[in-house]
């Protein structure tokens, strides 16, 4: 079983996927959704483990070798982005049985937990594949559930949230369809080792130089990198609370670790780099995109809405990462997207309890927070300081190395950038605090949310202490990831 | 290739921007998916000229046949039609449900509704 490890990842939502839609009722799809992400998380961890043992692992789709057959190629970058899906999955789930069966009706759970299931598939698939067409077709099947599961939010402005993304979520990927299609032409081969192995010699090609381009817009529409972040907003703040915590803590981070495995692993460092101005591009855009998503979310009234621009500022400080080209940023980068993977499901979880008990998500709903749901209440403290980045949490980790990295290469303004951004983090996240603190409750009747919700919470905040304190397991991976990425090519 | 020379591209290029100009210009939703399929469109055909080889007859096993055209990007856009065509089903479902709840569905009528799109 060990050896089907990567398939099994992905066949257990797979297969999963259509009996949900045939059960009855709320509880059973979402037990059987449920236990599927519990299997994929068990699959995904052995696999990490079996990764740092012996290295790269290579599965051939049904026997047939690459370059005939699709191969599955899992180092350490996806190995950890693997984790960080599956692990989410597994606690969004426990949590959404309450929450969706509120906020959707019990009688479109079975179509719920069937959509949701599909999108595990499909930014699994995008994580584990090694075919850079099969990562379109991943990318489309995760963006089709995603366009479903946001349409099923309660405000009828979930709809048109759920098109325009559909639209430039539809463009991004077609874009990205014609890059990887010139690719083709020039190379003979849709593998991405072998990709890596032919683009070299003929790098000096306009046809590459148009692929790169098409391909990296492609995916900075996904990523919702400023300025191309416009559907974001609107789709966090209308889909239901557990699509939310979902997406924000693993979408846009999928979109990030394709843009890191075209960069570094296909395009190479040098290609990226130094033929093309990477740099010179995304680290403006990084920050201005940082600083001016950070100063919207302090004017939101609506919170939901608050924590979906800071999602797009802190998609500032992973594309910052990645744009220094080195390999501390490298690294500052995949630790930030795992974990602004916990901070950001943490905050929405509590964000989806806030609207079970009050009926909304807005600042008005949050004050008197901690006298009426303590528990709920400190889950978003301790969430908002991970944002912010205060030492102890997981925010500070990242944030730390992405100010190593910047030191390193002598960007002063990019630190100043990197710290003032925290501070805006200290007011959006402050204000909050401030209204749950000394605000009068809405309604002193209503009571603390039901353990249903609260567990799976805490779980993930617990998660980022644990891994803001004990940094071994998240930076040792990263790091070996980054060596691994900026070595270019692919060892065969 | 010299026998369809650079027109094809032409043509493609031109579907392409037609199709993008109707996402980005039309205020209805059925029109922004149509410009959408006409976008998608234009990058199958695309594919589909970078299978082709002059002379060449189609993939399969014949006698007297020697110069086969490329079959790979064929199965990639069965493919990405697939995709296509479920991109605009859940597209037009939605404009369905769009109009069901706001009556209407002119984007700029929606816009004044409730500000959002």
């Amino acid at each position: 079983m060990l050896a089907h490890l990567p398939v099994l990842v992905i066949l257990a939502p797979l297969l999963g996927a259509p009996v949900a839609s045939l059960l009855r009722g709320p509880n059973w799809p979402w037990l059987l959704a449920t236990l599927l992400s519990w299997f994929a998380l068990l699959c995904s961890v052995l696999l990490l483990i079996q990764v740092n043992a012996q290295g790269t692992f290579i599965y051939t789709m049904g026997g047939w070798e690459a370059p005939w057959g699709i191969e599955y190629r899992i180092d350490f970058a996806n190995a950890l982005l693997l984790v960080l899906i599956t692990g989410l999955a597994s606690v969004v789930l426990p949590y959404a049985r309450l929450s969706v069966e509120h906020e959707i009706g019990a009688d479109r759970c079975p179509l719920f937990y069937t959509a949701l299931l599909l999108l595990i598939l499909g930014l699994c698939g995008i994580t584990v594949t090694g075919d850079a067409f099969n990562v379109f077709v991943f990318l489309e099947v995760s963006s089709l559930a995603t366009y479903t599961l946001i349409a099923m939010g309660k405000d009828r402005r979930a709809l048109t949230a759920s098109f325009s993304y559909l639209i430039m979520g539809t463009i991004g990927a077609t874009f990205y369809l014609i890059g990887v299609g010139f690719l083709y032409v020039m190379t003979g081969t849709l593998n991405m080792a072998d990709l890596a192995e032919r683009l070299p010699a003929i790098s000096d090609s306009s046809t590459v130089r148009t692929a790169f381009a098409f391909i990296v817009t492609g995916i900075c529409l996904k990523l919702a990198l400023f300025p191309l972040h416009l559907w974001l907003p609107n789709a966090y703040t209308y889909s239901p609370s557990a699509v939310t915590a979902f997406l924000g803590a693993t979408a846009t981070k999928v979109a990030v670790y394709v843009l890191i495995r075209f960069v570094f692993t296909i395009f190479g460092v040098e290609f990226s780099f130094g033929a093309e101005p990477l740099a010179e591009v995304l680290v403006p855009l990084a920050i201005i995109g940082l600083l001016s998503a950070s100063t919207v979310s302090i004017m939101q009234p609506n919170i939901k809405r608050m924590l979906a621009y800071s999602s797009v500022a802190q998609i500032g400080y992973i594309v910052l990462g990645l744009a220094m080209g080195t390999a501390m940023g490298l690294t500052a980068s995949l630790l930030h997207v795992f974990n602004h993977g916990l901070m950001k499901g943490a905050l929405f979880m509590v964000m989806g309890a806030v609207a079970y008990r009050m009926g909304g998500t807005s600042i008005d709903d949050m004050r008197g927070l901690a006298k009426t749901m303590p528990l709920t209440f400190w889950a978003f403290v301790l969430g908002g300081l991970s944002l912010i980045g205060v030492p102890l949490t997981v925010g500070f980790v990242s944030k730390w190395h992405l100010i190593l990295a910047a030191l390193e290469l002598g960007w002063w303004p990019v630190v100043v950038a990197i710290l003032a951004g925290s501070m805006l983090a200290v007011v959006y996240v402050g204000r909050v605090v401030e209204a749950g603190f000394f605000g009068e409750p809405k309604d002193a009747t209503k009571r603390e949310a039901p353990w249903g919700l609260l567990v799976p919470l805490w779980v993930l905040v617990i998660a980022n202490i644990w891994f803001g304190i004990d940094t071994r397991l998240t930076v040792d991976i990263a790091e070996a990831a980054a060596a691994q990425l900026m070595a270019g090519g692919v060892v065969r | 290739m010299s026998g369809l020379g650079v027109w094809n591209y032409v043509i493609i290029i031109f579907l392409m921007m037609i199709g993008l100009y109707m996402v980005m210009s039309s205020s209805n939703l059925v029109k922004k998916l149509i410009g959408l399929n006409v976008f998608q469109t234009s990058v199958f055909f695309l594919y589909i000229s970078f299978g082709y080889i002059e002379g060449a007859t189609g993939p399969v096993m014949q006698e007297g046949a020697s110069l086969y055209s490329n079959p790979l990007p064929h199965v990639l856009i069965l493919t990405a039609i697939v995709v296509g065509v479920a991109t605009t089903a859940v597209g037009l479902a939605l404009s369905v449900r769009i109009k069901e709840s706001f009556g209407t569905i002119e984007e700029d009528e929606l816009h004044t509704m409730d500000s959002s799109l």
